[in-house]
């Protein structure tokens, strides 16, 4: 498998007037294309502003950062903007729909950003509706459905242009239990069968490992970048096919 | 993301605050239908003044009493009297050569006293004192009856011509011709009627009634000076001429100095017109003031619900610029919404100013005189662009901060 994502001595400090506040210190790492990895720390630890940067929000201080090969800090905004369009979706804790919107033009949003026919860009909503599995609420209003119910129409709308990477940013941090897991079965599903790159962010070792690998965050320095053993992993999982 | 996406979005935002926007939108509405209103009535204005003026005739000449500003109306018509103008006047300019192109004119002087017949009765009525030749100078036509000669003049007879409606009003239908009317205290004897003329120089012709001048100066209103004089000159080439001729004549009938000005003033029909027209452009720049304003509180209006739009929907941006959107593609989204709401703006404003100048139109038509509806497309095409303008112009900045907008705090902002 090819280096997706490959980060060399990565810095990342935020400058306000003439205070300097480091956030992330001097990460190197590689995420193989097709992998499922969880970054994972307390909070303040630096790994939402990874996940950022990684997801070209943010643009990194010091260091390299290559997607594809592909040095992303010399790029404009504007090809930023299609980067985050063609290759990446986002989930976040906060869900993040559009408030009084459907289901559908929810998912829609991404595909109203490239150059499609209205009918594709409905066929292709639905289709990604229908991956986790709430085909039945196409026509809801985004506020009339349950937690569970909107995090998988967020997932929906990371998935309908087909991306190569998922970040997941505390998907199951406002879910109960079981809406929790069930989000993490559709981002297993999406990793194994459907062979998307996934970078899950959390705090929570439970949820971290559902991952293959676990990218450990202190302080905005990397601590450990372990592989999650089998049995573990299969622990979590089958938690989530109860 | 193309235009109909956008344009689709836009009236989607805008419909679901439907009070907000049409708030919005009410300054510039006004604005845009002031422009159109303004246009409109102008034409309308226009065309009244020419058609009251052509009906004197270019070929008439006016004397008013008192000193006069040639660009300002005359002082008469804040109701002031001035007495300078008497009989005497009128006899020198019609003997004297440098006025030989007139061919009749005469002295007038108005009253206004209570006309009745038996237990019918004009309030306010308007006499009007004229001459003999009163016929030769103004186009009233006689439908019954006859005028009164100059030896009536001469003899201060007390026979009255009647206007068609003061007729109409005082012997609804019957035969006025050998009755008897009263003019205040004083009994005179119908001669004649005069056919309908309409409004000629915004007054109503057909409600006044005639009297001789001698009559009217020595009985009705015990005194010796004239409201007006009206001249007719042989032909319109001649007005100037003529006009510079009374001037002559009066300012010796006068004694008036090289150094004093006038106490009189001499205009012809076409003056009036000027004068006319300066009153209605006064009137037009003052509705173009209220527009300019309107339109420039509209455009702030606009600008400071779309500012707020950006913070209210700063989550939305965030999230748009985090699955793809360019900040390019955020400005457009706003610039075009600002451009949905003025170009709604403008439609309704258009549609409002088209109404009310209708309703202006149905209103004076019903005051019995001409008034063309005219909405030209010019004015249609100039409101659009106005809206679109003001739309452009206060659309930008709210626009450009949605875009420059860092997708981060944005998804952070609660």
């Amino acid at each position: 498998m090819s280096d997706l994502i490959k980060v060399q001595n990565l810095f990342k400090e935020y400058t306000n007037g003439e205070v300097v506040t480091p956030v992330l210190h001097d990460l190197s790492f590689v995420i193989k294309s097709g992998e499922f990895v969880s970054i994972m720390g307390p909070s303040g630890s630096g790994k939402s502003t990874l996940m950022h940067i990684l997801g070209f929000l943010d643009k990194l201080s010091q260091g390299k950062y290559f997607f594809n090969g592909k040095d992303v800090s010399k790029l404009s905004e504007d090809e930023l903007a299609e980067l985050r369009l063609s290759q990446v979706g986002f989930v976040f804790q906060q869900f993040n729909l559009l408030p009084k919107t459907t289901v559908l033009d929810n998912v829609k949003l991404p595909l109203l950003y490239l150059e499609l026919p209205d009918s594709e860009r409905v066929a292709r909503a639905k289709q990604a509706i229908q991956a986790v599995g709430l085909e039945r609420r196409e026509l809801y209003l985004s506020n009339q459905l349950s937690g569970g119910e909107k995090q998988r129409v967020a997932i929906a709308r990371a998935l309908v242009n087909n991306p190569e990477l998922i970040f997941a940013d505390e998907p199951t941090g406002n879910l109960d239990s079981s809406s929790g897991e069930q989000v993490m079965k559709i981002l297993y599903h999406l990793n194994v069968k459907e062979g998307h790159t996934i970078v899950l962010v959390t705090h929570e070792t439970y949820t971290a490992e559902h991952a293959q690998r676990i990218l450990r965050l202190k302080d905005g320095r990397l601590i450990s970048d372990e592989l999650v053993p089998e049995e573990v992993r299969r622990r979590a999982l089958s938690n989530d096919l109860k | 993301m193309e235009i109909r996406s956008i344009l689709k979005l836009a009236a989607n935002n805008l419909l679901k605050s439907r009070l907000r926007s049409f708030l919005t939108m009410f300054g510039l509405i006004i604005g845009i239908g002031s422009v159109v209103l303004i246009i409109s009535v102008g034409a309308g204005a226009q065309s009244l003044i020419l058609s009251q003026v052509n009906k004197l005739g270019s070929d008439l000449i006016g004397i008013l009493p008192g000193a006069a500003d040639e660009k300002g109306p005359p002082a008469t018509v804040f109701g002031i009297q001035v007495k300078t103008l008497i009989n005497d006047d009128v006899k020198a300019i019609k003997d004297d050569s440098r006025t030989k192109h007139i061919i009749a004119v005469s002295g007038y002087t108005r009253g206004m006293e209570q006309i009745t017949y038996q237990n019918r009765k004009i309030t306010g009525g308007v006499f009007l004192g004229v001459s003999a030749n009163f016929q030769q100078i103004e186009n009233f036509v006689l439908s019954e009856g006859r005028f009164f000669t100059s030896e009536e003049e001469g003899s201060l007879a007390r026979v009255v011509v009647l206007g068609s409606e003061a007729a109409e009003e005082l012997f609804q239908g019957d035969n006025p011709l050998g009755k008897n009317i009263k003019i205040g205290r004083h009994s005179f004897r119908v001669i004649g009627v005069f056919e309908p003329r309409g409004t000629v120089a915004f007054t109503n012709q057909d409600k006044q009634v005639f009297i001789p001048l001698t009559t009217a100066q020595r009985i009705m209103l015990g005194w010796h000076h004239l409201s007006f004089i009206r001249a007719r000159v042989d032909n319109e080439n001649n007005v100037p001429e003529t006009i510079e001729g009374i001037k002559e004549v009066l300012r010796e009938q006068h004694n008036i100095d090289k150094d004093q000005e006038d106490d009189f003033n001499v205009r012809s029909a076409a003056q009036a017109l000027d004068i006319l027209k300066s009153i209605t452009n006064g009137f037009k720049f003052f509705l173009a003031a209220i527009a300019a304003i309107s339109l420039l509180v509209g455009g702030i209006g606009i600008m400071n619900i779309m500012l707020v739009a950006v913070t209210e929907r700063i989550k939305e941006i965030g999230l748009r610029k985090a699955v793809g959107a360019t900040p390019h593609n955020i400005r457009n989204q706003f610039l075009i919404e600002t451009l949905v709401i003025t170009a709604a703006a403008s439609i309704l404003g258009i549609i409002g100013g088209i109404c009310l100048s209708g309703i202006i139109t149905l209103v004076v038509r019903g005051l019995d005189y001409d008034w063309v509806f005219v909405v030209s497309f010019t004015s249609i095409i100039l409101a659009v662009c106005v809206g679109v303008i003001i739309g452009l112009i206060f659309g930008y900045y709210p626009a450009r901060r949605a875009a420059s907008l860092d997708p981060i705090e944005a998804l952070r902002h609660e």
